[in-house]
C-alpha cells in the first residue's frame, strides 16, 4: 500500500509548502515554498495516474509561472517585508482555533447536506489519466469551455499588452 | 516489458557514471578543440597528450576552499548548484539508450523533457540572487529571460516531432524514424526546420556561445557563479557539461534517428541473427554514443568561432524570429498530416 502512504507525504508537504509561504518574510522564500507546494500537488496527481497533467503542473506553473514570479520579484530586489504584528502566542492560537471550528463546521454541515465529496480510491486505471483521453474528452464533451477558456487567455494577453503600452502623461 | 527495480537502480547508476565521465572527457574535449581552432596545442602537459588533465582538475576543485559570501543566503547558495547537477542528471533518465534500454519509459516523456528544462532555470536563478552580489543578480536576471524566451520555441519544435509522431513518448518518436529507405525516415529530412529550431533553442538554454550572455565574463566576471568556489563551483561546470552532451542526446533522439542505425532493416535482413540479440542493443547504444558525440563537437565548435550576441538581438532572434517559424512550422505540419491522413 504505497499509494496512501505517498499520498500524505505530499499532501503534508504541501500543505507545509503553502504555510511557509505565508509566513516567511522573503519575497524570495515565499516563492521557493509555493514552487514545492506546486511539486507536491503534482505528486498528488501521480498518486491519481494523472501523469500528464502532473507533467504539465510541473511544467506550466512550476517551470514558467513560477519562473516569472522570481524574475519580477529579483528584478523589483524586494526588501524583506517589515514585520507587520508582534509574535503574539495567544492570536496564533486563536487562528489555529478557528480554522479548526470552521472545518469542523464545513464538514458537518456538506455531510448533511450530503454533498461530501467520495473519497477516490487510489487505484485509478492508468488510461484515464493519459493525454488521450485528455485531448478526446477536452475536444468533444468539454470543447465549448475548452474555446471559451482559449478566448478568455487571448483576452487578458491583450489586456495586458494594452496596460503595458498605455502611456502614462 | 517490467524491469525488477535493482535493474533500473543498476542501469541508472551507470548512466549516472557515464554522465560523470563523459563530461571530464568533454572538458578535455573542449579545451583541445578550442586549441586547435586557436592553432595552439591546448592542454599536453598531465598524463599523455594531456589526458589526465581533467581529472587534475577535479581534484584542484575538490581540495578547494568553499566560500559562501557573508550577506548570501547560505541555504539557497547551496541548494543552487544541486539543483543543477540533479536537473541534468535527471534528463539522463529519460533519454532512450537502445530498444528498451531506457530508464523512465513514461507515456509524456517528452513533456518530462521540457518540462526539466523549463525547472532547470531556478539553479541558474537562485545561484544568482543568493550570491547577493550585482554581477551574480544580473547574469541570474538575463538567463531567466533567456530561458523563458527560448522554451517556447523549443516547445513549438518539439511539438511538430509530437505530431509527426503521433505520440509524446520518446521512444515511439525513435522508432517512428524507422520508416523510409537508410536513414530519410529520420526527422531532420521530415522536419528541417523544426530541427535547426530545436538544436538553436538547445544552445540557448544550456546558455552555450552564441547565447551564454547569463556568463559573460566581459561584463559580468563570471555571472551566476561569480560567488562560488571550490566544488560548488564544480557543480556547476558538471552541469553546464552534462545539460549539453544529456541536449545533443535529445537532439539526436528527436531527429536523428536516436538509437537508429543507418539502414538498420537491411543491416537485419543480412544478418537475420542480429534481431533482438544483444550485439544488436550494443551498436545501438554506440550509434547513439556516436551521433551525440557528433552534436557535443558541434557544440563546442560553435562555442569557439561564433562570437556572443547581444542582448537585444537575442531577445530579438527569439521572439520576433524563432517563436513565429516555430508556430508556422508547427501548424503547416499539422495542416499536411491532416490533409494526408484525409485522403
Amino acid at each position: 500500500m504505497i499509494g496512501p502512504i505517498l499520498f500524505s507525504v505530499f499532501a503534508v508537504a504541501a500543505i507545509a509548502g503553502a504555510l511557509g509561504m505565508l509566513f516567511s518574510k522573503n519575497p524570495v522564500s515565499s516563492a521557493l515554498w509555493l514552487i514545492l507546494t506546486l511539486f507536491c500537488v503534482a505528486g498528488l496527481y501521480l498518486t491519481l495516474n494523472a501523469t500528464f497533467i502532473a507533467v504539465v503542473q510541473v511544467l506550466v506553473y512550476a517551470g514558467a509561472i513560477m519562473v516569472l514570479f522570481l524574475f519580477v520579484i529579483m528584478l523589483l530586489n524586494l526588501a524583506e517585508l517589515p514585520r507587520l504584528q508582534t509574535g503574539d502566542g495567544k492570536r496564533f492560537l486563536g487562528y489555529v482555533g478557528a480554522c479548526g471550528i470552521f472545518a469542523a463546521l464545513m464538514i458537518t454541515t456538506s455531510s448533511a447536506l450530503g454533498v461530501l465529496p467520495e473519497p477516490v480510491s487510489v487505484g485509478v486505471a492508468a488510461e484515464t489519466g493519459s493525454a488521450l483521453n485528455l485531448a478526446t474528452l477536452l475536444f468533444t464533451q468539454y470543447a465549448l469551455p475548452f474555446e471559451v477558456i482559449g478566448i478568455l487567455l487571448l483576452v487578458a494577453t491583450i489586456g495586458a499588452v494594452m496596460l503595458a503600452k498605455r502611456r502614462f502623461v | 516489458m517490467e524491469l525488477a527495480w535493482y535493474w533500473t537502480a543498476a542501469v541508472a547508476f551507470l548512466i549516472i557514471n557515464f554522465l560523470l565521465v563523459s563530461a571530464s572527457v568533454l572538458v578535455y574535449a573542449e579545451r583541445k578543440v578550442s586549441g586547435y581552432i586557436q592553432a595552439r596545442p591546448g592542454p599536453n602537459r598531465v598524463g599523455p597528450f594531456g589526458f589526465l588533465q581533467p581529472f587534475a582538475d577535479v581534484l584542484k576543485l575538490v581540495l578547494k576552499e568553499n566560500i559562501v559570501p557573508l550577506t548570501a543566503n547560505p541555504f539557497i547558495h547551496s541548494l543552487a548548484p544541486t539543483l543543477m547537477v540533479i536537473i541534468a542528471m535527471g534528463a539522463g533518465g529519460l533519454i532512450p539508450f537502445a530498444r528498451g534500454v531506457v530508464i523512465a519509459d513514461m507515456e509524456v516523456s517528452a513533456l518530462v523533457l521540457l518540462a526539466l528544462t523549463s525547472i532547470s532555470v531556478y539553479g541558474v536563478t537562485l545561484a544568482g540572487w543568493s550570491s547577493n552580489s550585482k554581477y551574480s543578480l544580473l547574469g541570474g536576471l538575463r538567463s531567466s529571460a533567456q530561458m523563458i524566451s527560448y522554451e517556447l520555441s523549443m516547445g513549438m519544435a518539439v511539438l511538430s516531432v509530437v505530431l509527426l509522431t503521433g505520440s509524446l513518448n520518446l521512444v515511439e518518436m525513435v522508432e517512428a524514424q524507422q520508416v523510409g529507405w537508410g536513414f530519410f525516415g529520420w526527422n531532420i529530412f521530415r522536419n528541417p526546420i523544426g530541427a535547426v529550431l530545436f538544436i538553436v533553442t538547445a544552445f540557448a538554454e544550456t546558455n552555450r556561445t552564441p547565447f551564454d550572455l547569463p556568463e559573460a565574463e566581459q561584463e559580468l566576471v563570471g555571472g551566476y557563479h561569480t560567488e562560488y568556489s571550490g566544488m560548488k563551483f564544480g557543480m556547476f561546470f558538471l552541469a553546464e557539461y552534462v545539460n549539453f552532451f544529456v541536449a545533443s542526446f535529445f537532439i539526436v533522439t528527436l531527429f536523428f534517428g536516436g538509437y537508429l542505425l543507418p539502414f538498420e532493416p537491411l543491416i537485419i535482413s543480412a544478418f537475420p541473427g542480429l534481431a533482438d540479440s544483444i550485439l544488436l542493443t550494443v551498436l545501438q547504444i554506440l550509434t547513439l554514443v556516436v551521433k551525440a558525440g557528433f552534436f557535443a563537437f558541434v557544440f563546442i565548435w560553435v562555442r569557439w568561432t561564433l562570437p556572443r550576441f547581444k542582448y537585444q538581438q537575442l531577445m530579438t532572434l527569439g521572439w520576433k524570429y524563432l517563436l513565429p517559424i516555430s508556430i508556422v512550422n508547427a501548424m503547416v505540419i499539422a495542416i499536411v498530416l491532416a490533409v494526408l491522413n484525409a485522403f
